[in-house]
C-alpha cells in the first residue's frame, strides 16, 4: 500500500483512492498520420519496464480526478517525486547517476 | 487429573482462579494466566499432535508464536470452530475446547502413525508430487485423503456469529513487540508527545522480561515492566495494544495489526455487542521493530519425540506459569542461553541430569553458577539422538566437531524425560522482509537481521543485540530518533540499572553428527511441522535442487502456519553444507504476510454479507420489485430483468415483452445508462476527437449516435450524443462503461488537450431514464406531454424539453430497439411520478414493462452491438461493418484513426460482425460456441469465430445469433458449422446482421 503525495490535494493519501496509467510521458504525436506503422506502434505499445526509476501516470480517482506524475523506484518502491502535468521530473535515472539523492 | 507439574508457588497465574477445560474430550482444570499450553503441560499431557506427514506423536516445544506442533481446532460450538491455532499462544478460560488437528482416531493411538512407520522410508520429499502427479483428474481424490490424513484443521459449517472492525489510523511511531526494547522505544518517543501506537501479541506486555533471570534496578524485571506500562497508560497519545499481532508490514510503513479483543474470554465474544477482533490499519511515520528473537533448537535424531522442547520455553513455563514440564532435564547448547533452563529447572527442585555444551571450554558467568550448582557439565559434545517414542526417555551424547561435521570422542547414554535444546537465537526478521527486503547474515550473531527498511529501525533482539544493557540503550536511542524524525522534541529516559552478565561466545552449530549418515540415521527433524527432515533436504540437494526457494517448495520447509519460524535457519545451514556454501551465499526464502494465522473474519471486518458490495438501485426499483421483476446484476446496479406474469418462465416473459413492443407499446427502466454532461467552448471540438464520426454539423437539440475506440482502432464504448446548446452536450456511454469513460475523457482532457476548454461532470445518478418504444408509444406519450410530438416536428434523432406529466422532461427520439421511441429523462426523484402517470394508461394502450432480456433481444434483431458482448476489444469500427460511423476525413486524427491504417487492422481475414441463422428454425446457439468452415476435419479444427449473441425471436419466429467470423463480411450465403460438446454440429446459414427491417422504417413513423 503506497502512500502517495497528491501535488493537486497537497496532501498524502492511501494507495487506495488512486489508480496507475502506465508510464508517463507518452506525448501523443501531434501527426498520427505521417507517423509511420512503426512510429505509431511504438506510441501504441512499447512501453519501458526499467529496474529503478519509473515516471508513471497516476489518477487521484477518489479525490480531486486529477491526472499527475510519480517518480517511483521499481525495487524498494520509494517514491523520490510527485508532480503536475506539464511538468517535468526532478529525480531521473540520470541525475541519480550524476550523484542526486538515492 | 490433578496438575502433577505445577509449582506450589511463582509464576503470573491466579491460583484463586481454577479454570475447566476440555481437550481432546478429556477434562483439565488451570489457573486464570495461563495459555492453554502451559496448563496441558501442567496435567503432564505430553502428546499433543501427531505429526503433518509420519503421523509421529508430537509433544509442545515451544511457548510462543514458533510452536510447530501444538496446533488445535479451537471451538465448542460447529459456529465457533476456528483451526489451526497454537496451543502456546490460546489464554486459557473457562469452558474452553481443543482438539488436535491431527490423529485418528485419537493422538495416543494413530492409525496414520502406522503408516508413517511402515511407509516412512518411501514418503521422502516430493512424495505427494511423485506419487499423485497423473492422473490429473484423480487430483481431487488424492486431495480430499491428503488433506484429511494431513490434519490441517477445518473451517466452520455454519455461518461466523461474531463481529469484526477495521480501523484506520495514523500515528508517528508504531512500535511492534513490548518485549525490554520496545517499552523503552515506546516510553522514549511518547514522552515527546508523539502519537506512539504499541503493540504485541502476547497476553502481557514484558516479552522477555517476563521469564528472564536478569534483573532490573536489582530487583525482579517485572516490576520495571508495570512502571513503564503504568506510564504509557497515562500518555495521552499513546495507544497500547495487547493481544494484538502486526501481522503484514507493507510499503511506505502501512502495517496490518490484528488485535484479538475476546479470544482470550470465550470462544465467541461473549457479549453480542461486542467486536471479537479488530483489524488495525496503520500508516505510521516511523517503525520500530522490537520484534525479538526465536529459539533455533538444535537438528538431532528423534529430535520430535515428546520432551524435546527449546530451552527458552522450558524456563517461560517455569517462570511464568510455574509449570515443570518435566523430571529429569539434559540440556544441549551451543551458548549460554542454554544454562538458564538448566538452572531453573534445578531452581525448581527437579533434577538436571547434565548441561551438554557443544563449545571446548565455556567461561560465562550462566557456566560459573551452573558449575557451583553442582550441575554435570558435558563440553565439546551435543546430544545426538534422543531415546523414546511417545517420550523421551534418554539422550545420546558424544563429543562433536561442527567443522568436520563428526563425533568424536566416546559415547553415553542420559537417562532423562526431558531434553532442552539451544541452538542460538534466530532473530524475527519475518516483518521486515514483507516489504520485499532480504535479510542480512551476520556471523557474529549466527543470524539474519533485518535489511535496511526506509523509516524502520529494528532494535534489540531483532537487531542480533542480546545484551540486556545494550538493549536498552539502543532502543532509547531508537525511541529519540523516530520521535525527533516525527517534529517532537525529546524528552529523556533514564535507564535501568542492569547487573552485567559475562557470556563465552556461542559456537555455530545446527545439524549435530550422527553415527549413521544423514539418510540412514533416525530422521533428524528440521521443520517439524511440516515433517521436514535433514535427510530430506539433503536427498532434495542431490536430486539438483539447489536453489533454496527450490529446497523449500521440494521438501515443504517453512510452509504452511509455521512460515519458516522455527526450522528455517537449520534448513538453509544444513543445505548450505551439503552444497558447500556459505549461509549467505544459500540465502533465504521469501517471508510473507501474514505473520500468523488470522481468521478471515478479521480481514473482512464489516465487508461481508449485505455490506460485501453496494448494490445500486434506479429511482424505480420499489416500482419493480412491487411488480415481481427478475433482476439482473450489471457491475453494482441491480436492473430488471424480465418481469413474469403468473407462472410464466423467462423465456414466456421475454417473447411476450417482445411482441409487446413490436405491436403495442414497451417500457424499459434505463436509468443506470452513463451520463455525462459536456460543457465548454471547445465541447464539440472534444468530442469531435474522442468519437469516430462527425460532431460539426449537429445542431442544437439533435442526438447523434457516436462509436469511441482507442488509440489503437478497437471499440472501447458507443452511445448516443445530444447537443443541448452549441457549447453544451449530453454523451450516454454503456451501464457498465460509465465511470470508465469519464476517465478516459479526463485522461486526454488533462494530459494531451489542455488547452480545450472543455468540462465533464457525471449526471448518470441525477437523470431517471424511461424508454418508450413500440407504435403506440407517440399516442401514449401525447397523453401527459405539452411537447409537440407529431411526425414531421419532432424527427428522429432530435431532442426536445418540455414538461412530461407536469415536471420538466428532456425527451430524446432515439431507438434502441427499432420501434419508435421516446427517451423520457426526468430528474430522478421525479421518476415514479411520471411512471406511474404512464401507466396510467396501461390498459389503454397495452403498455408493458420489459427488462433488459427483451432490450437484448430487441435490440440483436436489428444488429445493434453492445460493447463488451459483440466486441471484446479486438473489433473495429470496420470489423463491425460501421463504416458509416467512420469520420475518415474529419481534419483532426480522432483517437483511433491513425490505427485503422495499420496492417494488421487491415487484413482480409479478421473476424466481423455478421448473422447467423441456424438451419433449423428451433435451434438457438449458444454464445460463445466456436465456428468451423468444415465439420468433418479432425481435431483440432481450425476455428474461425464464435458466436457472440444468441436469441429466439418472436417476430422473426426463428433463433437467430450475432457472430464474429473470419472474413465474415464476404461469406454471406455461405454455411458454417458450430460442433457442441455432446458431438453433435449445429449448421447455419450467414446472413446479415440486421434480420427486422434493415431501412428503419419502422423506428421512423
Amino acid at each position: 500500500m503506497l502512500h502517495i503525495f497528491c501535488p493537486y490535494c497537497g496532501e498524502h493519501r492511501e494507495e487506495a483512492e488512486f489508480r496507475p496509467k502506465g508510464q508517463a510521458h507518452i506525448a501523443r504525436p501531434l501527426s498520427p498520420e505521417q507517423c509511420s506503422d512503426e512510429e505509431w506502434a511504438d506510441y501504441l505499445f512499447f512501453r519501458d519496464n526499467p529496474r529503478g526509476i519509473h515516471h508513471e501516470l497516476w489518477v487521484h480517482a477518489t479525490g480531486c480526478r486529477k491526472f499527475f506524475n510519480v517518480t517511483r523506484h521499481t525495487v524498494s518502491y520509494e517514491i523520490l517525486e510527485t508532480y503536475k502535468m506539464g511538468e517535468k521530473p526532478k529525480v531521473t535515472a540520470e541525475s541519480l547517476a550524476k550523484g542526486g539523492r538515492s | 487429573m490433578s496438575q502433577v507439574n505445577r509449582l506450589g508457588s511463582g509464576g503470573y497465574i491466579d491460583r484463586t482462579q481454577t479454570l475447566t477445560f476440555t481437550f481432546n474430550g478429556n477434562q483439565y482444570t488451570g489457573y486464570k494466566g495461563d495459555t492453554l499450553a502451559s496448563a496441558l503441560l501442567a496435567n503432564g499431557v505430553g502428546i499433543v499432535n501427531r505429526s503433518f506427514k509420519y503421523s509421529r506423536p508430537r509433544g509442545i516445544v515451544a511457548a510462543g508464536a514458533e510452536e510447530p506442533n501444538a496446533i488445535m481446532q479451537l471451538g465448542a460450538t460447529e459456529a465457533a470452530q476456528v483451526p489451526n491455532i497454537r496451543a502456546t499462544q490460546q489464554a486459557l478460560y473457562s469452558g474452553l475446547t481443543a482438539r488436535s488437528t491431527n490423529g485418528w482416531p485419537n493422538v495416543e493411538n494413530d492409525a496414520m502413525g502406522l503408516i508413517g512407520k511402515l511407509g516412512g522410508p518411501m514418503m521422502g520429499p516430493g512424495f505427494y508430487y511423485k506419487t499423485f502427479m497423473a492422473p490429473a483428474s484423480m487430483w481431487m481424490t488424492y486431495e480430499k485423503f491428503i488433506r484429511k490424513a494431513a490434519g490441517l484443521g477445518r473451517s466452520p459449517k455454519e455461518k461466523d456469529p461474531d463481529q469484526y472492525d477495521h480501523y484506520h489510523r495514523h500515528c508517528d511511531v508504531l512500535v511492534i513487540g513490548a518485549g525490554p526494547a520496545g517499552l523503552t522505544a515506546a516510553l522514549a518517543a511518547g514522552r515527546s508527545g508523539a502519537r506512539v501506537i504499541l503493540c504485541d501479541e502476547q497476553e502481557q506486555m514484558g516479552g522477555h522480561l517476563l521469564d528472564t533471570r536478569d534483573q532490573l534496578n536489582g530487583k525482579d524485571a517485572s516490576l520495571w515492566v508495570s512502571q513503564v506500562l503504568a506510564e504509557l497508560a497515562t500518555m495521552p497519545e499513546v495507544l497500547l495494544l495487547p493481544r494484538t499481532t502486526a501481522n503484514g508490514l507493507h510499503d511506505h510503513n502501512f502495517a496490518t495489526l490484528h488485535e484479538r479483543r475476546t479470544e482470550h474470554l470465550a470462544d465467541t465474544a461473549p457479549d453480542a455487542n461486542q467486536v471479537r477482533s479488530r483489524m488495525h490499519h496503520v500508516r505510521a511515520h516511523q517503525v520500530i521493530l522490537a520484534s525479538g528473537a526465536h529459539e533455533r533448537p538444535l537438528v538431532y535424531a528423534n529430535n520430535d519425540v515428546p520432551g524435546n522442547m527449546l530451552c527458552g520455553a522450558v524456563s517461560t513455563y517455569i517462570r511464568r506459569y510455574a509449570v515443570v514440564p518435566g523430571q529429569r532435564l539434559v540440556v544441549t547448547t551451543t551458548n549460554d542461553d542454554g544454562y538458564r533452563a538448566a538452572l531453573d529447572w534445578a531452581e525448581a527442585g527437579r533434577e538436571v541430569v547434565a548441561i551438554v555444551d557443544a563449545r571446548p571450554s565455556p567461561e560465562g558467568d550462566c557456566v560459573k553458577e551452573a558449575r557451583k550448582k553442582g550441575i554435570r557439565i558435558i563440553t565439546g559434545s551435543a546430544v545426538f539422538e534422543a531415546k523414546g517414542s511417545k517420550r523421551v526417555t534418554g539422550a545420546r551424547v558424544s563429543g562433536v566437531d561442527p567443522a568436520t561435521f563428526t563425533l568424536t570422542g566416546v559415547k553415553d547414554d542420559l537417562a532423562c524425560d526431558t531434553i532442552a535444546s539451544s541452538g542460538g537465537f534466530s532473530p524475527v526478521v519475518h516483518l521486515s522482509a514483507h516489504t520485499g527486503t532480504r535479510p542480512i547474515w551476520r556471523d557474529d550473531i549466527i543470524g539474519f537481521v533485518p535489511g535496511k527498511v526506509k523509516g524502520l529501525t529494528s532494535v534489540g533482539a531483532v537487531n542480533g543485540v542480546y545484551a540486556l544493557d545494550r538493549i536498552l540503550a539502543d532502543a532509547a536511542e531508537a525511541g529519540t530518533n523516530a520521535a525527533l524524525a516525527s517534529g517532537f522534541n525529546v524528552a529523556g529516559v533514564e535507564l535501568p540499572s542492569v547487573t552485567k552478565q559475562l557470556e563465552s561466545k556461542p559456537i555455530a552449530l545446527f545439524q549435530v553428527p550422527h553415527e549413521k549418515p544423514t539418510m540412514r540415521a533416525p530422521k533428524q527433524f528440521v521443520d517439524l511441522q511440516n515433517d521436514v527432515t535433514a535427510a530430506g533436504i539433503e536427498l532434495a540437494t542431490r536430486e539438483g535442487f539447489e536453489s533454496i526457494e527450490h529446497v523449500k517448495r521440494y521438501t515443504a520447509l517453512g510452509f504452511g502456519t509455521d512460515q519458516g519460524k522455527l526450522g528455517n535457519i537449520n534448513g538453509m545451514a544444513i543445505a548450505a553444507r551439503l552444497l558447500n556454501q556459505t549461509i549467505p551465499e544459500t540465502g533465504t526464502t521469501v517471508f510473507r504476510p501474514n505473520y500468523t494465522g488470522i481468521t478471515f473474519g478479521a480481514i473482512a471486518g464489516r465487508h461481508c454479507r449485505d455490506l460485501f458490495d453496494p448494490e445500486r438501485y434506479t429511482a424505480l426499483h420499489a416500482w419493480h420489485l412491487q411488480r415481481g421483476a427478475k433482476f439482473e446484476d450489471v457491475g453494482q446496479w441491480k436492473r430488471p430483468w424480465y418481469f413474469p406474469v403468473g407462472n410464466e418462465t423467462m423465456h414466456d416473459a421475454v417473447q411476450r415483452e417482445c411482441r409487446a413492443v413490436r405491436e403495442k407499446v414497451g417500457i424499459l427502466d434505463a436509468s443506470t445508462l452513463g451520463k455525462i454532461d459536456i460543457q465548454g467552448k471547445d465541447a464539440r471540438e472534444f468530442i469531435g476527437r474522442v468519437y469516430t464520426n462527425k460532431w460539426a454539423q449537429l445542431g442544437v437539440d439533435k442526438c447523434r449516435y457516436g462509436l469511441m475506440c482507442k488509440d489503437d482502432g478497437m471499440v472501447m464504448d458507443d452511445g448516443v450524443t445530444t447537443c443541448l446548446g452549441d457549447n453544451h452536450f449530453l454523451m450516454t456511454t454503456t451501464t457498465g462503461g460509465a465511470a470508465a469513460i469519464l476517465e478516459w475523457l479526463e485522461l486526454w482532457h488533462q494530459t494531451e488537450w489542455p488547452e480545450l476548454e472543455v468540462y465533464f461532470t457525471s449526471v448518470t445518478d441525477h437523470w431517471a431514464t424511461m424508454t418508450l418504444s413500440g407504435p403506440k408509444a407517440r399516442d401514449l406519450l401525447s397523453e401527459i406531454t405539452d411537447i409537440d410530438l407529431s411526425k414531421d416536428t419532432f424527427k428522429f434523432m432530435e431532442c426536445r424539453q418540455g414538461q412530461v406529466a407536469g415536471v420538466p422532461a428532456r425527451v430524446y427520439r432515439i431507438s434502441f430497439t427499432g420501434e419508435l421511441t421516446y427517451e423520457i429523462n426526468v430528474q430522478a426523484n421525479y421518476a415514479m411520478h411520471v411512471w406511474k402517470a404512464l401507466f396510467a394508461h396501461e390498459h389503454k394502450y397495452g403498455l408493458t414493462p420489459y427488462g433488459t432480456e427483451t432490450m437484448h433481444v430487441l435490440r440483436a434483431e436489428k444488429g445493434f452491438i453492445i460493447v463488451g458482448q459483440d466486441t471484446d476489444g479486438s473489433v473495429t469500427p470496420e470489423d463491425l461493418g460501421m463504416q458509416w460511423c467512420v469520420g475518415y476525413d474529419k481534419p483532426f486524427s480522432w483517437i483511433g484513426q491513425r490505427a485503422l491504417s495499420r496492417p494488421d487492422t487491415r487484413r482480409e481475414d479478421r473476424k466481423q460482425l455478421v448473422g447467423l441463422k441456424p438451419v433449423d428454425p428451433k435451434v438457438v446457439l449458444q454464445e460463445g460456441a466456436q465456428i468451423v468452415l468444415d465439420p468433418k476435419q479432425s481435431i483440432p479444427m481450425k476455428m474461425v469465430g464464435h458466436v457472440t449473441s444468441s436469441y429466439f425471436s418472436p417476430t422473426l419466429g426463428h433463433g437467430f445469433a450475432l457472430a464474429l467470423l473470419m472474413g465474415g463480411s464476404k461469406r454471406m450465403g455461405e454455411k458454417v458449422y458450430m460442433p457442441m460438446a455432446d458431438g453433435t454440429v449445429i449448421e447455419a446459414e450467414v446472413v446479415s446482421p440486421i434480420f427486422l427491417d434493415p431501412k428503419g422504417v419502422r423506428q421512423n413513423v
